[in-house]
């Protein structure tokens, strides 16, 4: 997959000792998801902001049970080895804050838990929702968390990841998915970012009994734009994960879209979504696999030209594939008993959409749209026990980056934490976790997947 | 002629048509100069089985055959098979029938499905004008079998002196039949004399063949019948914008021998090109298709095939259809104009209008089909209403696996608009060698 020349010299070993001579910014190799992969590669420190903590015992009883190694002390030694041993894991429980002092208990867990995180290692900072605190102390508490993590985000090395998770008040003990994916390798390329939990009243579901090394069996998902890139790389980690997968691509793609779905073991739809009938068509078609518990509208067009050279056909046409026609499905979605209880759509914002993009205007503002969709979906869906969310994906290697220009494409690469693309597959877990049955509590929500890109962070 | 049974024995159930892929049709040495039949077929067989989910899955039976093929693809459909999506344990077989051959594979898996020997089947066919097998000539064969039959070096030797230069030109497939030395445009140019046919109305329907395919691509009619392959999303034989005045400007290509150069009517237009494609169809009992939820497009109600004696100049070389249908129609209780749409194989255009002109004329009919009133005409308006062979062209082992989904899906259309009722359609493909393959389906 990588054509990143710069990223494998400088982890080759001569490329290593020239780097380190010559002061070269390294370029981590990430751990990656596979099935059977232990949550955490070791041991993990867990602490706790103030008493009122609320979150600490629910994370610390899905560890142990698991069977990983969790300490409070920041400095405990582990594994057998010293106090500065690494670990794989550091998740701080910030809710109760009542004022800017007790972000001092947080910096003396974290200071440590920066020099000991371990390669692809996880900080986690778990906080209240700052809008459901009135008071000025309380709601300024909160909201530093997110620029502390944002800002250790850009100190962390080695592929460590630094989030921030907001829980509403109640929902911590609906936070089993999102921890499990913050936490594992499934993750590796989301950094520097905040996602809320529970913050979408009415929820409703359940983490009992799920696989969670297949937690979508039994689901049929559609992935529309299947055919290549970042679609098909979807439909393969959604089967992966055991969904009967539906691939929708344009008819002209058809030849590609049959190899993804034969490579799926699933079904091949050409489709133009834009098309009048398309909702229908695509309501039919799932209906042969007796229904449909997730869809993910992936399927996303650029005409990229200047504002002042952009033509009224080119706009619409990228309005029309990248946001009407996912209000169009949405809403027969809503209305179809095809899309079952519990459904799940997942749609794919993107940076352009958050910090606009130089010759995208058309491109950002549908991707901008996007976001403004989920936002007011995800009430409408709460009757269903259905949400919908949206991935933002950053700089990903793809056959499009690859075609750029060598300086783009090394600004689009490096201007990350990460210093480094994300893969498609980056894309596709996080998908594939807001696709979960057990991700009910995740609602509205917009997750960059992007390793802190410096666009628009 | 034979005479017909009146009736026939009710079958006991009736293949449903559930649905198709084919690759778009390319012209000679074009798009897919360099794919193989194997190629083509495996592409279109993949895509079929990715429009219906069937990865891994084993059917009852693929049945296919090419025209034009090579001696070592002898096992073709099996060796597709084995290199597609399908479970390598899917039985296959090959037959060729000339233009006929996947209209007739299609009624072969429809009767065993019929019969409930297979519960699913695909139909298929494949054609590479392209890619076309070249044999060495016949002085050569007889040289090199005699040298592989020599016991000794010297007796090989000798054998290997009979060697002439002449020997080394290979013999390249030609459109020609055996025993008349005809090519199939002169044959077609003969009848097309023989029965009047005008350049005016042969370029009516070439117009409207191209005019009506495009049409069908611009509403998406193939979206689900049809894949792309190596770079091609439509049949490159098709221009939209043919019309009767554009078409009048062509020269004849064919003329009847003897005949004057005013009866030379036929063009390169109004006749089929040479064309590259497969075609794939599934068919399966209703059961199967409800157990996967798949939609049924039609049914397959019945076919006949016939033949003519084109070589004693007893009858034209592309007229068996006008044999066949008549008793396929009198053993269904039918008649001529008991259809919503009619897909007639355009192998020529004057092929099919020669044939409309024998169901018309009252001689014909009494003489050749010892009928006392003549089959008359139907409502032209619902031939080929979404364009045939001319505009698509004629890979021709794949025509008839082209025409039968087209019309399944026509159908289909049809009682879906109109919320009950039943739709029926009738196929003619004619073939060389004096044959012809008809059939009804029924939605």
């Amino acid at each position: 997959m990588s054509n990143d020349w710069y990223s494998d010299f400088v982890n080759s070993s001569f490329g290593r000792t020239i780097a380190g001579q010559v002061g070269l910014p390294p370029v981590p190799r990430l751990r990656r998801w596979e099935p059977g992969q232990p949550l955490l590669s070791g041991p993990a420190l867990l602490g706790t902001a103030t008493p009122d903590g609320r979150v600490a015992k629910v994370v610390r009883s899905l560890l142990t049970d698991l069977g990983i190694e969790v300490h409070d002390d920041p400095h405990a030694p582990v594994g057998g080895g010293s106090s500065t041993s690494k670990v794989a894991a550091g998740i701080v429980d910030a809710t109760g804050l009542s004022s800017p002092a007790d972000l001092a208990e947080i910096q003396g867990f974290l200071t440590p838990v920066m020099r000991r995180i371990g390669p692809s290692g996880r900080i986690l900072v778990i906080g209240d929702v700052p809008a459901e605190a009135t008071s000025p102390a309380v709601r300024a508490a909160r909201r530093a968390l997110e620029g502390l993590v944002r800002s250790a985000g850009k100190e962390a090395r080695y592929g460590a990841t630094v989030n921030l998770v907001h829980v509403a008040a109640g929902a911590e003990n609906d936070i089993e998915s999102t921890l499990r994916f913050f936490l594992s390798s499934r993750s590796a390329f989301v950094h520097g970012q905040r996602l809320d939990v529970g913050t979408v009243p009415g929820f409703a579901g359940s983490s009992q009994g799920v696989d969670w090394d297949r937690p979508l069996a039994g689901r049929t998902a559609v992935v529309t734009g299947a055919a290549r890139g970042i679609g098909a790389t979807v439909a393969k980690t959604l089967r992966r994960d055991g969904a009967t997968v539906i691939c929708v691509d344009v008819p002209s793609a058809g030849d590609a879209l049959a190899r993804t779905a034969n490579d799926v073991g699933g079904s091949a739809l050409q489709l133009d979504i834009t098309a009048d009938h398309a909702p229908a068509t695509l309501l039919d078609h799932a209906a042969r696999h007796g229904g449909l518990d997730v869809v993910v509208h992936n399927a996303g067009i650029t005409r990229d030209k200047l504002l002042a050279n952009q033509d009224r056909d080119r706009w619409n046409s990228v309005i029309d594939v990248n946001l009407n026609a996912q209000l169009t499905i949405n809403d027969a979605l809503l209305g179809s008993d095809v899309f079952h209880r519990g459904g799940r759509i997942v749609t794919v914002s993107s940076m352009a959409g958050i910090a606009g993009n130089r010759g995208q205007t058309a491109y950002g503002a549908s991707k901008a749209g996007v976001i403004g969709m989920v936002e007011a979906t995800a009430p409408l869906l709460v009757e269903k026990d259905a949400t919908i969310n949206a991935v933002a994906p950053g700089f990903i290697e793809t056959a499009m980056t690859a075609a750029m220009p060598v300086g783009t494409r090394e600004a689009g690469r490096r201007l990350s934490s990460m210093a480094q693309g994300g893969l498609p597959v980056d894309v596709a877990e996080t998908i594939a976790w807001f696709a979960q049955a057990a991700s009910y509590a995740v609602n509205g929500q917009v997750l960059r997947v992007d390793g802190q890109n410096y666009l628009g962070a | 002629m034979p005479s017909a049974p009146s009736s026939r024995p009710t079958p006991p159930r009736r293949a449903a048509i559930v649905g198709a892929n084919r690759i778009p049709f390319a012209r000679s040495n074009g798009a897919y100069a360099r794919a193989s039949n194997q190629d083509m077929l495996t592409a279109a067989l993949d895509g079929l089985v990715a429009r219906f989910g069937m990865a891994g899955e084993q059917v009852g039976e693929v049945v296919s055959g090419a025209v034009l093929k090579k001696s070592s693809d002898f096992n073709l459909t099996r060796e597709a098979v084995l290199g597609s999506r399908l479970a390598a344990s899917t039985p296959t077989y090959d037959v060729q029938q000339a233009c006929g051959t996947s209209l007739q594979t299609t009624l072969l898996i429809a009767n065993k499905i019929a019969l409930g020997q297979i519960e699913s089947g695909i139909a298929a066919g494949v054609d590479t004008t392209s890619d076309a097998p070249i044999e060495v000539n016949e002085g050569l064969r007889s040289v090199l079998l005699a040298a592989n039959r020599a016991k000794s070096t010297a007796g090989v030797l000798k054998a290997l002196a009979g060697l002439r230069p002449g020997q080394i030109v290979p013999e390249i497939p030609a459109n020609r039949e055996p025993r008349t030395g005809m090519s199939m445009g002169e044959h077609a140019a003969q009848t097309a004399a023989a029965w009047g046919i005008t350049r005016q109305a042969q370029d009516e329907i070439a117009a409207a063949s191209h005019q009506n395919l495009a049409k069908a691509y611009d509403r998406g009619f193939f979206d689900d019948l049809m894949t792309p392959y190596l770079g091609l999303t439509k049949d490159n034989n098709l221009r939209p914008d043919s019309t009767v005045e554009g078409l009048a400007k062509l020269k004849p290509v064919f003329k009847p021998a003897g005949y004057p150069d005013t009866e030379a009517t036929m063009t390169a237009a109004n006749s089929t090109p040479l064309t590259d494609g497969a075609a794939t169809v599934l068919l399966a009992s209703d059961e199967w298709a409800a157990e996967r939820q798949l939609p049924v497009l039609a049914h397959f109600v019945d076919a006949e095939t016939s033949a003519v004696d084109y070589v004693h100049g007893d009858e034209g070389l592309l007229m068996a259809p006008a044999y066949a249908v008549p008793r396929l129609l009198e053993r269904n209780g039918l008649t001529l104009q008991d259809f919503d749409f009619y897909e007639f194989h355009e192998a020529f255009a004057s092929t099919i209008l020669a044939t409309f002109a024998a169901w018309e004329d009252p001689i014909f009919c009494k003489e050749k089909l010892g009928y006392d009133e003549p089959l008359g005409s139907f409502d032209r308006s619902k031939l080929n209403v979404v364009g045939s062979s001319l505009a698509t062209g004629h890979p021709f082992a794949a025509t008839g696996a082209r025409i039968v989904p087209t019309l399944a899906k026509l159908l289909h259309e049809k009682t879906d608009q109109e919320g009950s009722g039943t739709a029926r359609g009738l196929i003619s493909i004619c073939a060389a060698g004096g044959q012809g393959v008809v059939a009804i389906l029924e939605a």
